[in-house]
């Protein structure tokens, strides 16, 4: 094969990781630090994409209809959070269910809302062209998506990890009594957790919209990959789900193009081999 | 003792369960305002449970529980802890997986304006300065008592809450917390001192109230505690 073919496979590689970390980022927040495995994730996704393509209907900016779904979505999660999830604090059987019940609840009211026929979304104008790299062209979209998921992972480590905020937040993972005990005002903390990785969801299904669209199944199409990336990369990690986003990225891509028939299978033997040999994830924290 | 002032720290008559167990009976005791308050007892009789019902991890389903006259009973810990009461908890429970200056960080309160800040705290452990951007799990146990202490002295609290501070801790380590404990009170902060090492206890303490299986056994001055040994035999078992 030519290495002109590796070149793009490995750009469309990165690319799709990059769009799998928008995905993933918001999941492994939730899971990571609230110990919520939260199935509607896929549902948060797909309505950011559908909010996404009518607020491009109604001729908003592109970047503003992102905000604005993403700014929606959190909401949403940020509701969810303090009028259910929390009366199933420690109960993950029960958090499974009730949020695989919202999941359905999503995707019956898309359905009703935006019918069942997939919608488009249209990126930026700017960026409707294709760069030329090494002879060949390349969508200039893909590049963006990439850039963007870089800049979040760095702004989302920077928030965790030298903030005042972040400190708050691991304080209360580590000992939520003691945390409480010396002022962290934590049940409020972890609502905006809830809706900072909400939010992350429905901005990833807009930056996602142009590539993937919006329809029926988008969510439950995306929930298994999130999954996968978490478990991969290591709950509670977001450079870990980062990383994680990237090898899934490059074994979707070249499984696809080399051995078609057995593309799904191929995704799921990074997680079983992550479970089997490293069960904590590539850089996953070992529970204290 | 002038009966105008409120007490710093007023435990009303608490009635403490868990479940259907009733592990604090009817206890009262108060605080005076700039001294120390030893809470004694052997294991199990109430003491811990009494300081967590006053940090709000457990409600008393009776009494009443003031803080410079105002209830504190019923509020969440992180209002009660905003509100002036600073605990130092057993076995030190501070966050494994935050620096040194993060857990002085996340624990500050009015720290621009107030007396203690995390620079002074540093001053006051120089083994903690030392290591500030470690993760708080990997210090020795003395070190993580000597956390623990500042990171309650930055919510610049009225009353400190201290849990056992000397359990597992080397004779050099317990001797640098006594002093510190010794400061903090020489600086007017009021303090209830739970503490097995009776000696030590008593060394530091104005007041003594003796637990026994969960019920208020004898109160006083230390002084006049400290010269009755049969007293202290008999809820201590030791001396």
């Amino acid at each position: 094969m030519s290495a002109q073919f590796w070149l793009i496979q490995t750009l469309n590689a990165v690319a799709m990781g990059g769009l799998l970390f928008l995905l993933a980022a918001g999941f492994s927040l939730i899971f990571g630090l609230m110990r919520v495995p939260n199935l509607a994730h896929g549902g948060f996704f797909m309505l950011g994409a559908y909010l996404g393509a009518t607020a491009l209907d109604e001729n908003l900016p592109f970047w503003l209809a992102a905000l604005a779904a993403a700014l929606g979505v959190g909401l949403l999660g940020a509701v969810l959070e303090r009028a259910l999830l929390r009366r199933l604090a420690g109960n993950e059987q029960g958090q499974v269910l009730a949020t695989l019940g919202v999941a359905f609840i999503i995707a019956d009211l898309c359905l009703m809302t935006w019918g069942g026929n997939p919608l488009s979304l249209s990126p930026p104008a700017w960026l409707m062209r294709a760069i030329a790299i090494g002879g060949f062209f390349f969508p200039a979209y893909r590049l963006a998506v990439l850039v963007l998921a870089v800049l979040l992972a760095v702004l989302l480590v920077a928030l965790m990890e030298k903030t005042r905020l972040g400190a708050m937040i691991r304080a209360g993972v580590d000992d939520r009594e003691m945390a409480e005990g010396v002022g962290i005002p934590v049940s409020r903390l972890f609502t905006t957790i809830f809706f900072l990785g909400a939010a992350l969801a429905g901005l990833g299904g807009v930056i996602g919209g142009p590539i993937l669209s919006a329809y029926p199944g988008l969510d439950t199409d995306m929930l298994p990959l999130a999954l996968i990336v978490v478990i991969l990369g290591g709950i509670g990690s977001i450079g870990g789900a980062f990383v994680g986003s990237m090898i899934i990225g490059f074994i979707y891509n070249f499984g696809i193009a080399l051995f078609p028939n057995f593309a799904y299978v191929i995704l799921f033997l990074p997680m079983i081999a992550a479970l089997l040999i490293k069960p904590e994830g590539l850089f996953g924290r070992v529970p204290q | 003792m002038g009966s105008d002032a409120p007490a710093a720290l007023a435990v009303e008559a608490i009635d403490v369960f868990y479940g259907e167990s009733h592990v604090v009976q009817h206890v009262s005791f108060a605080l005076r305002p700039r001294s120390l308050l030893a809470l004694l007892g052997l294991n199990g009789a109430g003491k811990t449970t009494s300081l967590h019902t006053v940090m709000g991890f457990l409600i008393p389903r009776r009494g009443r529980i003031m803080l410079f006259g105002e209830p504190i009973a019923g509020l969440p810990p992180a209002a009660i802890a905003r509100r002036g009461i600073g605990l130092v908890p057993q076995g030190r429970r501070i966050f494994p997986s935050l620096t040194v200056a993060e857990n002085l960080a996340v624990a500050a309160h009015g720290a621009a304006t107030k007396a203690w800040s995390a620079e002074r705290v540093f001053v006051t452990f120089p083994r903690l300065a030392e290591r500030r951007r470690q993760y708080a799990g990997l210090l020795s146990g003395g070190e993580q008592q000597m956390l623990a202490i500042g990171r309650a002295l930055v919510g610049n609290p009225r009353v400190l809450l201290l849990d056992e501070p000397s359990e597992g801790l080397a004779p050099q380590i317990v001797a640098e917390v006594a002093r510190a404990v010794a400061a903090m009170k020489s600086e007017g902060l009021a303090i209830v001192l739970v503490e097995q090492n009776v000696r030590l206890a008593l060394s530091l303490a104005d007041d003594v109230v003796l637990l026994n299986a969960g019920r208020l056994a004898a109160s006083g001055p230390a002084a006049a505690i400290a010269a009755d040994p049969a007293l202290i035999d008999r809820h201590l078992g030791v001396f």
